[in-house]
């Protein structure tokens, strides 16, 4: 019954695909039922930016709902939620006014909880669910208020009503309005500092619900931002792009840097999707300043940029959690000190996940290096905006990229090597079995997106750019260079990754050919590691996932706050004979110590004051009563 | 058909010279500290001791282990087609610094792998630090591309060093003099040079490169080897002709070849003897400060940039 629901959902998926692919080439339709949902009743419509979302989530269901099938616990199964999950992902970007988008919201939301209290015996899985249920439902508030003051205001609910009436609109209404979507936005999108509940709700869901809450759920959050700032409010003042701009810029650091030094595999990933959600708001942000300066083609090409990696991090994080989840079944444990070894147990995950990897990274000339190349491109040209305060903002968003980038290549390095490479280092590890082939497909299938997506810019981008083009009310430029290679503002910069791929190839096969022309002995031997002379090589002599991370821990020891906890249990006779060691480092989040904890506390002592108030006693209530009433009297 | 023979020329020059620099390099040092030091034609006979030698492979390794080598020689050969060598036109004429940035990346990324592929501490511990390094070099070579895409109105390689070469004034201010700094210490941070690593020592604990390869042997060590002699000759090649980009030809014909390639070695010859100079006069920098020396190195790219922004 419940495979049946989960083949349900892959036909859903694959239609839905090919719905939003059509969307995307302009085959726009509404649809409209006045009786379903009052206030303003159902309304779809499709236009190419929720084509192009609609794809996205087409596209991962697919694959999630295949490995769903491939790796299904009977004990543990929600494929009722699933379906209504997945269906709420896609209804979201076609819903065409407020009714219809909250609903899709919260039925995406609360399914997604649904899924996340998988486990819900477990305490830790209980309080994920809970931290979720009250940021996602916080993030409802300011959507819902932020809607009501629109509707206030414009006297409608439809967003095409909206974006007419936006320019008309005091300046106090928009900049208060847009400051609640926007939060409720980021917050779904996980934007520092409205992050905390997803490293800990993604990676407690089943891997195939991950996958696509990371893959496409928190994308809608970018698609609501997009909305906001270009369409529902009008032209957004450049003050929102700076915010936005360094809004993402501080997620893409922060997000690395937690996932740098976490080695619970599936919460590395969550982090690792704060950090791709900033650079698409890098993106984002400076389509946004472009635009107020007048500079449409430049917000084009960012714009362009951000959805390019929207769509490529849909895959290759839906990769990489649907790898990590074959990985979790396979060893039975998140945390990568229990791994290793796994690519010889492993073959097609570990492929599969090197290759998410690799895309991930941003290594030539797979797909995550096309968008940070397209993103770096546009922010490069920001000189053209005359205003040094602004081009400073611009500097201080390439520094961070960039080392955003460099620093997601660590920690991806340690992400594979550690887990993949060397000895295993558990039993667990040592017995890994391999996944199912329905998982297998799967990934294999997102795989060859990934590498497709590197190697055809030149089809995607002019694609995305008709999508981006009507969103920030710019022409498509004349040419995106031909077929072999792109080519972005005229000359600035050009870019054929089908060039490096073909280059990369003859680099590999020119030196195996030469040794082999040049009679060079392919002789091999082997032996064991060496190992200064010890006489057997064991998994605990190996470099550990903290080991790895620890260069950085220092470096960057303001944002860490590293503490070492060592605990020595001496004899009695001698500080010399040590019986016991424990060290522990808990990590610590400035996020949670320095803004959420204030917070509650000073909500938490507010509610023991209005405590005295509910004192149960029903005569103390009709006072209340008699005195509220006495008020609204003299009021009148 | 020009561009085959171009292209063939730029790696052969990179894959030949490369060994040569680092010879040149070994015996200037040696010489600047009053050591006779080895010939300058040794690392040649070293690479060809090594393709002679049987190869030890642990059995804890896997695949990445055995195709790593060649794809960081690959990445070498396809950054010897993007950097403008003897003509101030490259081969593959499309590529950008941003691309030449990231490809170095992809063969760190593999030869990271490969050291912890082995399952030894020092591989995983020579790992970990040269990624760490890497990443923390990546903000100062963006700023200084983007230094440079500013004075040029192009990153794309080639068209900066055209637009050099047409007005050598642009490259004689003082913004490109930090910007050149600034890549500078990058270059000595990205292939490991003094005082960010000490490419003559094998001493664990402070080791870096060669503590990741260490497991390397035979061919595959070879490989490793000359990739790395490849990149830092990229790299000073890169420098050369980014920031003293006079007497570079535009045209390709026989005799410009010919005379890039000698103004190419009198470039690289300069630039060899200053690293030289500075590789013996500083003392090796503790790892943690090794940040310190990056962040300097970005301060001065970001003053590079500024100083386009105020002066404009």
């Amino acid at each position: 019954m419940a495979g049946l629901l989960y083949i349900v959902a892959f036909v859903a998926g694959v239609a839905g695909a090919g719905l939003g692919v059509a969307g995307v080439l302009d085959a726009t339709w509404s649809l409209r039922v006045e009786a379903a949902i009052p206030l303003g009743g159902l309304e779809l419509t499709m236009d190419p930016l929720a084509g192009l979302f609609l794809a996205l989530v087409g596209v991962s269901t697919a694959a999630a709902s295949l490995c769903a099938i491939g790796s299904r616990d009977p004990a543990h199964d929600d494929a009722g939620a699933y379906l209504a999950f997945v269906a709420a992902l896609g209804a979201v970007p076609l819903a065409a006014n407020a009714m219809t988008f909250l609903i899709a919201w919260e039925i995406m939301s609360v399914a997604s909880w649904m899924l996340v209290l998988d486990r819900r015996d477990d305490a830790e899985t209980r309080r994920a669910a809970w931290v979720y249920a009250v940021m996602t439902h916080a993030g409802l508030a300011c959507l819902l208020a932020g809607m009501l003051l629109l509707q206030v205001h414009t006297g409608s609910v439809r967003f095409a009503d909206w974006s007419a009436a936006a320019p008309a609109l005091p300046a106090s209404v928009r900049g208060v309005a847009g400051l609640l979507l926007a939060l409720g936005f980021a917050g779904k999108a996980g934007v520092i500092p409205l992050h905390v509940w997803l490293p800990l709700a993604h990676p407690a869901a089943p891997s195939h619900v991950s996958a696509l809450m990371s893959g496409v759920m928190i994308k809608l959050g970018v698609y609501g931002l997009i909305r906001v700032g270009f369409e529902w409010l009008g032209p957004a003042p450049a003050a929102w792009g700076v915010v936005i701009l360094l809004a993402g810029a501080v997620s893409a650091l922060v997000g690395i840097l937690d996932a740098l030094v976490d080695h619970d595999l599936k919460r590395l990933l969550a982090f690792s999707s704060i950090e791709n959600v900033g650079i698409i708001l890098i993106g984002v942000g400076g389509a946004m300043l472009f635009r107020q300066a007048g500079l449409e083609a430049l917000a084009l090409l960012a714009l362009v940029a951000a959805l390019y990696h929207v769509v490529n991090h849909a895959m290759f994080k839906s990769l990489l959690f649907l790898g990590a989840g074959a990985v979790v079944h396979g060893v039975g444990t998140r945390n990568m000190e229990a791994m290793g070894g796994l690519i010889k147990r492993m073959p097609w995950t570990a492929g599969g996940f090197l290759l998410g990897c690799m895309a991930i990274a941003g290594l030539p000339p797979l797909n995550g290096f096309v968008s940070e190349w397209l993103t770096f491109q546009a922010l490069l040209q920001n000189v053209r905006i005359e205003e040094p305060s602004l081009n400073l903002v611009f500097v201080l968003a390439i520094a961070a990229l960039a080392l955003t980038a460099g620093l997601g290549a660590a920690c991806f390095v340690k992400a594979f090597g550690i887990t993949f490479l060397a000895l295993p280092r558990s039993e667990a590890a040592a017995h890994a079995h391999e996944a199912g082939l329905a998982t297998r497909v799967g990934m294999v299938g997102l795989a060859v997106i990934c590498v497709l997506l590197g190697l055809g810019p030149t089809v995607v981008v002019p694609v995305l750019g008709a999508v981006a083009g009507p969103v920030v009310g710019a022409a498509a430029p004349e040419t995106w260079g031909d077929l072999a290679t792109l080519s972005v503002s005229e000359s600035f910069a050009r870019l054929s990754t089908l060039a490096i791929a073909a280059t990369l190839v003859l680099g590999l096969a020119l030196p195996f050919v030469a040794l082999v022309l040049a009679g060079v002995s392919r002789r091999r031997r082997l032996y064991e590691t060496w190992g200064c002379g010890r006489m057997l090589q064991t998994a605990r002599m190996e470099y550990t996932a903290t080991a790895f991370a620890d260069p950085f821990k220092r470096v960057f020891r303001f944002f860490y706050r590293p503490v070492k906890r060592l605990e020595l249990d001496v004899h009695p006779a001698s500080r010399l004979f040590v019986q016991r060691i424990a060290y522990t480092n808990p990590a610590a989040s400035i996020f949670e110590d320095w803004l959420y904890r204030p917070v509650l506390t000073a909500l938490r002592s507010l509610i023991t004051l209005v405590q005295h108030l509910q004192s149960g006693s029903a005569t103390a209530y009709l006072t209340y009563i008699f005195a509220a009433l006495l008020v609204l009297l003299a009021l009148r | 058909m020009i561009d085959v023979v171009l292209a063939v020329l730029q790696v052969l020059v990179v894959a030949a010279g490369a060994p040569l620099l680092v010879g040149a390099l070994r015996t200037l040092k040696a010489r600047l500290v009053g050591r006779r030091g080895p010939r300058v034609l040794q690392p040649y006979a070293n690479l060809v001791k090594l393709l002679r030698k049987e190869v030890v492979v642990s059995t804890t390794t896997s695949w990445i282990f055995r195709v790593t080598p060649y794809v960081l020689f690959a990445t070498m050969v396809v950054a010897a087609l993007i950097v403008p060598l003897v003509l101030a036109r490259p081969v593959l004429d499309f590529a950008g610094l941003v691309l030449l940035m990231y490809l170095f990346v992809l063969g760190t990324f593999f030869l990271a792998l490969a050291g912890l592929d082995a399952g030894s501490a020092f591989g995983g511990m020579g790992s970990s630090r040269e990624v760490a390094v890497a990443a923390l070099a990546e903000p100062t070579i963006m700023v200084a591309i983007l230094a440079l895409a500013l004075r040029a109105g192009t990153t794309n390689l080639g068209g900066i060093v055209e637009r050099f070469t047409h007005e050598p004034l642009l490259a004689a201010n003082p913004g490109h003099l930090l910007a050149f700094s600034a890549l500078f210490i990058v270059m000595l941070a990205e292939t490991g040079r003094l005082p960010v690593d000490n490419p003559a020592t094998h001493l664990e604990l402070t080791m870096i490169h060669e503590a990741m390869v260490l497991e390397y042997s035979g061919h595959y060590l070879a490989l490793v080897e000359w990739a790395s002699a490849m990149k830092l000759f990229l790299f000073m090649t890169l420098l050369a002709n980014l920031f003293l980009p006079w007497g570079m030809p535009v045209t390709a014909a026989p005799g410009t070849i010919v005379l890039g390639l000698l103004v190419l070695a009198g470039k690289l010859a300069v630039l060899t003897v200053g690293l030289a100079v500075v590789e013996t006069t500083v003392a090796k920098l503790r790892l943690f400060r090794v940040p310190e020396l990056l962040a300097g190195s970005f301060a001065l790219a970001l003053l590079s940039v500024l100083s386009v922004f105020l002066l404009r």
